[in-house]
């Protein structure tokens, strides 16, 4: 103690200078610091200031957080202009002042606008008739198979008039599953075990049925990954992953670019430096998602390249999740090889349960309106979630029924298939050849039911700017809706996504002839 | 105090005041950065995914060159040789699934409503086939009248599904045609003539997904809503599991007839607002599910008034509409905001097709809504859980088929009305008591005479024996999260008559055996 003694006079000496440099305000605390207590209460009173002050600072920034989130996002709610009954009209004044909050996530999703889906609301609003609406908007965005339709549409004809009513099978008084019923699920394994090259079995116990393939994507989403961690995607991609992945399980998407120089095949260089990149920058990387053949270029992965995204996954402990929903929807010179192959023949030394596969029958069997859709997994911890999850997105008993016995149909499916690969080859040839008379060319392609056009030679400037206003002049000089290469994430301006299978062989000509339309402007405007 | 006699220098010295204030403001500022980061790794989840073994590149880049020079060697051979020396590094442990992932499968694992259920579906009872079996009560469904329906589909043949045809491009959520006719049926089904707008429907795979979406799109992470218990145990999935949105219990007593009042919304409100909660929401549902209650005009409107005092959305789940048949009458949110002109973009009512037709594994849920923004939203969150074709042109067919409808509603009403006397006659002689029901497809038995310990462990004692040695499956009330223990819940809509007379020998098995141990 008499250590502090002594200082206590020297200081005293020394206030006065400091106090006249403008320290006036912290002069009580000077004398506290001086004083007895010297520097224990010295150290606290500091402390204890400075706390409050980042309290305070924290405080006014949560709540600078908050308020674009709390702003009325409804300008329509009108408020109630007669009061309902007395008693009652004093109370409305508050509250309802500003509007009922909505989610975030309400918001953004009423937000989000791509091309794509502008694109498909305005086809959809004046669409397209022979008779009764010739210049109505051709729908080329979709990711539909009409070109075999009445093939279904025959088999359900006779399966009603047949008698054989399979829908009032009652078989319904015990716990339903969610996840779709055994009988579904058989049939399923067939089918697919026939459009993936026959030489794979499917086990029903690793599949869980969705309605589509949508939530199934967005089921393995929630199972795979956390709010804000992200899986690579290889670009372009299929626009619909966007919303699928990033809206309500809040996964993002990492592009891996793929360039036309390597006819848009994946690059396990890009892919790596994709990875390294999301890492510097913080983000977990919880899986690859790729489809097979891609959505919307229509190549396919080759069994090497499979096998190195296995490594490649395997190497950084993360995910694979293949999109297979066009496997069956093949017409080109290139084999298409299915994961299912991979991990069956060379199973002993893969870890199988970080690859999963979606499957859905919108594309193979273009039977988009009916909702059913696969995921394929090896995980037992994933399968178990997602049959938790699927009482969110279940399949209708009905429906269930209607596609297990045209499953079983066999040979209906195999004169389906022939018919529907004959078909899709020869629209695809003629497309292709006439775009190319046009001067536009097409990525190559054996799957899927795109063409990928290169019209980079109409754009300008050559950016996506230009590639919208192209865009633009499509939907209303030449009336089609075709998807812009930037909904799909393209890196390089200029390419289009054009569904061919929604148009038959006596359409094309008039297709062509729209399209020839824009490039007349595009040329003699240059 | 050595250690801080250097600071005491710098204090008293020239710098004074200013160093004596920044120093131990630093050191504090350090001392509270160390305890965050401490408490960082406390919480972190136990491992993180193992960190991924150092990247062997030697055999990975397959030299690209060498499959097109032998392409078939390359398939075959040397591809399973690299394998094997790859193969050690792979374990490095399973790939990471996701935090909520886990967290839904373990939730559900346990939970004694899932348990029963599981267990009732892998044994089910058949009067012939397996007469031990669990007796199914747990469900929320009602099939007393499924074969009505059935018996339409054969009638009308498989036709009926084919309608127009197929067509590739449809709405995602729901068919117009569809919520026309849902327009048109929804008044059958609650016997008055109530405007219902097909443009402010969403229909959905499933009243379930329809509360989802709307949980998605009232509530953000973290945020809850008021649910007044005992409430469907199916709730804590649907709200809680996906969209992370809490559940604050409102709770109601047996005293009150567990009706539900507006003083314990104002309570609940007011402590979970005091807790730091941010409450986005009431869920209320008419007629209650377990208990049968229906709220009436002015218990409505005053939750009305709550809700704009409070600025929070109101979320009716009106899917047992169709089985209210008491002396009371049924009120529909619609009715209300339609008949007065009141602030309607907080209210969203939910509907379930399948439950008013008797056909529950058909799963379709209607969202209705007066807010368009909650409408936009909805219907692009729909394509997660869309209705598929043949379902939707099947119940086109059926419902304008205005005749059968008609007698439909008559017959399933009479035959639930019937069904729930018989059953809660039944159980009184057993001497156990149910709250008076108006609607719903339960009985609320007050079994709380039969508990061995007053409590919710002697109510899950309790259900144990019924599962295992009665054999039914019935909801605890604990799950329902009743607050008082005792009560449980009988789904009596998928029994046959023949049925409840095995239910009835089944309880008073153990109802003998609790009185003859005490």
């Amino acid at each position: 103690m008499t250590r502090t003694r002594e200082p206590e006079s020297k200081s005293k000496t020394s206030s006065p200078s400091s106090s006249s440099t403008g320290m006036k305000l912290i002069v009580p605390l000077q004398g506290v610091v001086q004083g007895r207590g010297g520097i224990l209460l010295g150290s606290l009173i500091p402390c204890a200031l400075f706390y409050f002050f980042q309290l305070y600072l924290k405080k006014r920034r949560r709540s600078n957080d908050k308020h674009p989130s709390s702003n009325p996002p409804s300008p329509s709610s009108s408020f109630p202009e007669l009061p309902r009954t007395p008693s009652r009209s004093n109370l409305s004044s508050r509250g309802s002042l500003t509007g009922v909050r909505l989610s975030r996530l309400a918001t953004t999703i009423s937000d989000d606008d791509s091309a794509y889906y502008v694109g498909l609301n305005r086809a959809s609003r004046d669409p397209y008739h022979k008779l009764t609406n010739p210049d109505g908007i051709i729908q080329l965005g979709l990711s539909d198979n009409t070109l075999s339709l009445d093939l279904i549409g025959d088999w359900m004809r006779k399966w009603g008039s047949g008698g054989d009513d399979g829908l009032s099978i009652n078989g319904i008084a015990t716990y339903q599953a969610f996840d779709g019923v055994d009988e579904l699920k058989l049939a399923l394994s067939d089918f697919m075990h026939q459009v993936m090259g026959g030489s794979v079995h499917f086990d029903t116990s690793n599949m869980v049925l969705t309605a589509g393939a949508t939530p199934a994507i967005e089921i393995l989403s929630f199972c795979l990954a956390d709010h804000g961690n992200a899986f690579l995607v290889p670009t372009p991609y299929y626009p619909g992953f966007d919303r699928d992945v990033r809206w309500r399980p809040g996964v993002d998407l990492i592009p891996v670019h793929c360039r036309s120089a390597d006819n848009f095949n994946l690059s396990m260089t890009a892919l790596e430096q994709a990875y390294s990149q999301a890492r510097k920058r913080g983000v977990k990387v919880r899986g690859i998602l790729v489809s097979n053949p891609s959505n919307p270029v229509g190549n396919m992965l080759t069994q090497d390249m499979l096998y190195n995204l296995i490594d490649f996954a395997e190497d950084k402990n993360i995910h694979l999740i293949v999109d297979e929903v066009f496997a069956g929807s093949t017409y080109g010179s290139e084999k298409f090889v299915s994961i299912a192959e991979i991990l069956e023949s060379d199973s002993e030394y893969i870890d199988k349960r970080r690859i999963h596969i979606i499957y859905g029958l919108s594309k193979d069997l273009a039977l988009a309106g009916f909702r059913v859709g696969v995921i394929y997994s090896f995980n037992k911890n994933v399968l178990a979630t997602a049959r938790k999850l699927c009482r969110f997105s279940s399949i209708s008993a009905p429906t269930q029924r209607l596609v297990t016995s045209m499953l079983s149909d066999k040979k209906f499916i195999q004169d389906y298939f022939e018919t529907n690969r004959n078909r899709m080859r020869q629209v695809h040839h003629e497309f292709v050849d006439a775009l190319s008379k046009l001067g536009i060319k097409c990525a190559k392609s054996s799957g899927g039911m795109f063409c990928w056009a290169d019209m980079s030679g109409l754009i300008k400037p050559y950016s996506e700017k230009g590639e919208l206003e192209l865009w633009e002049k499509f939907m209303s000089i030449a009336k089609i809706n075709i998807t812009p290469g930037s909904a799909c994430h393209c890196i390089e301006p200029g390419w289009f996504r054009i569904c061919f299978t929604t148009m038959s062989l006596e359409e094309i000509p008039l297709v062509i002839e729209r399209i020839r339309r824009v490039v007349e402007v595009c040329k003699s405007s240059s | 105090m050595r250690v801080i006699v250097p600071l005491q220098g710098v204090v008293q010295g020239k710098g004074g005041l200013f160093w004596g204030s920044v120093i131990p403001c630093a050191l504090f500022y350090f001392f509270q950065l160390y305890f965050k980061n401490r408490r960082h790794h406390h919480r972190s989840p136990p491992p993180p995914p193992p960190p991924p073994p150092p990247p062997h590149h030697s055999p990975d880049p397959e030299p690209p060159g060498s499959d097109k020079l032998h392409p078939h060697h390359v398939q075959v051979l040397p591809r399973s040789l690299s394998r094997i020396l790859l193969s050690p590094r792979s374990p490095a442990g399973p790939a990471y699934v996701s935090g909520r992932a886990t967290s839904v499968a373990r939730i559900s694992a346990d939970s004694p409503y899932y348990v029963g259920l599981r267990k009732a579906a892998e044994d089910p009872y058949h009067e012939v086939h397996n007469p031990h079996g669990v007796i199914q009560l747990g469900l929320a469904h009602n099939t007393l009248s499924q074969d009505l329906v059935h018996d339409w589909i054969h009638q009308n043949g498989t036709t009926a599904i084919l309608g127009r045809g197929i067509a590739p491009y449809q709405p995602l959520d729901g068919f117009m045609e569809l919520k026309l006719a849902v327009a048109g049926f929804m008044p059958q089904v609650m016997e008055k003539p109530i405007f219902f707008s097909p443009s402010q429907m969403v229909l959905t795979a499933g009243a379930t997904s329809a509360i989802d979406i709307l949980s998605f799109c009232l509530a953000d992470h973290g945020n809850s809503f008021l649910v007044p218990t005992p409430h469907s145990p199916s709730f804590d999935g649907d709200i809680k599991w996906r969209s992370d949105i809490e559940i604050v219990a409102v709770p109601c007593r047996s005293t009150d007839n567990f009706n539900l009042s507006i003083t314990a919304l104002d309570r609940a409100f007011n402590q979970a607002k005091k807790r730091g909660q941010k409450v986005r929401g009431i869920i209320i549902t008419n007629p209650s599910n377990p208990v049968g209650k229906l709220l009436d005009r002015e218990t409505l409107l005053d939750i009305v008034d709550f809700a704009r005092e409070k600025n929070i959305h109101i979320v009716s789940n009106e899917t047992f509409a169709g089985s209210a048949c008491g002396s009371k009458e049924f009120v529909s949110m619609v009715e209300i905001l339609e008949a007065e002109e009141l602030d309607r973009d907080r209210v969203h009512i939910i509907y379930s097709l399948s439950n008013e037709l008797s056909v529950p594994d058909f799963k379709v849920g209607v969202l209705y809504s007066y807010n368009e923004n909650v409408l936009v939203a909805a219907r692009r969150m729909a394509k997660f859980s869309a209705l598929s074709a043949p379902t939707q042109q099947l119940l086109i067919s059926i419902l304008s088929d205005t005749r059968f409808v008609q007698k439909f509603i008559e017959i399933n009403r009479l035959r639930l009305r019937k069904m729930y006397n018989t059953f809660v006659a039944e159980l009184k002689q057993l001497g156990i008591e149910c709250t008076s029901s108006s609607g719903g497809f339960y009985c609320w038995a007050n079994m709380s005479k039969l508990l061995r310990s007053y409590g919710e462990k002697g109510e899950l004692e309790l259900w144990d024996r019924l599962l295992n040695v009665a054999k039914i499956n019935v909801t605890p009330g604990s799950s329902c999260h009743c607050i008082e223990p005792g009560w449980f819940r009988f789904c009596f809509t998928t029994l046959s008559e023949k049925d409840v007379s095995v239910v009835m020998e089944r309880i008073r098995r153990i109802s003998a055996a609790t009185k003859s141990e005490s």
